[in-house]
């Protein structure tokens, strides 16, 4: 069982770690498109 | 009908407020799919190893996570060679750089946790000064001070001079993380995939798990890369716009005396 906790563990801090920095990167890049016009966007 | 003549210092509307576009939400998707599918091979479908029993099942994610952060790195290396010997000295590059080793970044400090905690598992402590562990910490502080030099003030060329030079030097720590388990005595075990002599010595479902998480964290990077270089490009974008109404704010001022 104390295997089953490490095992888990690892899937865990993986996940939220990088559910964690897509967050975050989503959310600075919402903040930045309201500042910017669209003509500046590239990817539009 | 009537012609208005557009206001050319009228501000210019931003009907999208977001970084995604189609091609990313569509990546974003298969990444979230491919996620599913490696937990599900990771930890129900793949059979337990003969020395390490159920411990094998941490492979899947933290193999893949170095992996990919070696990719990140060398990403980071390809774009700030292109930027500093290129013809355009194109600050696109410089940003990939910088978006790919933030990300490659991410990926190492998950290694290194979950490389602990399965080193608390087979080893029975959470950390030691082993040469591969020792390598890839200094690899880690690395890329933390190639983030840190871009933060350093400056024009935004001098920002991807500066930190080009440090992106093509530490790349060359990979080789070194990588051969260190060859190169001195370590406990960690050498490579079972990419050894040199080509012989996978893995059971095929176990391999198939792996791949599953190599190709989810391959979908994963590109999909933050994406993000985040949009973001950059936004940041740079903004801080130019903030010198150039700083400018004006000092010329007026000098007008004015």
């Amino acid at each position: 069982m104390e295997d089953a906790g490490f095992i888990l563990g690892s899937y865990f801090v993986t996940f939220a770690t990088v559910a964690f920095v897509a967050w975050r990167f989503v959310r600075h890049g919402r903040r930045l498109s309201e500042q910017v016009p669209d003509d500046d966007k590239h990817w539009l | 009908m009537t012609l208005i003549e557009q206001d050319p210092l009228a501000p210019r509307a931003s009907t999208s407020a977001t970084t995604g576009t189609r091609a990313t939400r569509l990546l974003g998707l298969a990444t979230i799919v491919s996620m599913a599918w490696l937990v599900a091979f990771g930890l129900g479908f793949s059979p337990a190893d003969r020395d390490q029993e159920e411990a094998v099942r941490i492979l899947y994610v933290h193999v893949p996570t170095i992996w990919i952060a070696y990719l990140a790195f060398v990403v980071t290396a390809l774009a700030s060679a292109v930027y500093l010997f290129g013809r355009n000295h194109s600050l696109g590059f410089d940003r990939l750089a910088g978006a790919s080793a933030e990300v490659g970044v991410v990926f190492v400090a998950v290694t290194l946790v979950v490389g602990s905690l399965w080193g608390r598992l087979t080893w029975g402590v959470f950390w030691r000064w082993d040469p591969r562990l020792t390598t890839t910490a200094l690899l880690f502080v690395s890329y933390i001070g190639y983030l840190a030099v871009r933060r350093l003030g400056g024009s935004h060329h001098q920002r991807a001079r500066r930190s080009s030079v440090i992106g093509l030097l530490a790349v060359l720590e990979i080789p070194l993380v990588h051969w260190s388990v060859r190169l001195w005595r370590s406990l960690h075990q050498e490579a079972t995939v990419l050894d040199p002599g080509g012989d996978v010595d893995m059971d095929g479902l176990m391999l198939f798990s792996l791949f599953v998480g190599v190709v989810s964290f391959t979908l994963l990077y590109v999909w933050l890369l994406m993000h985040r270089t949009r973001a950059m490009a936004m940041e740079d974008l903004l801080d130019d716009q903030g010198l150039d109404v700083a400018l004006q704010a000092r010329r007026a001022e000098a007008g004015g005396l």
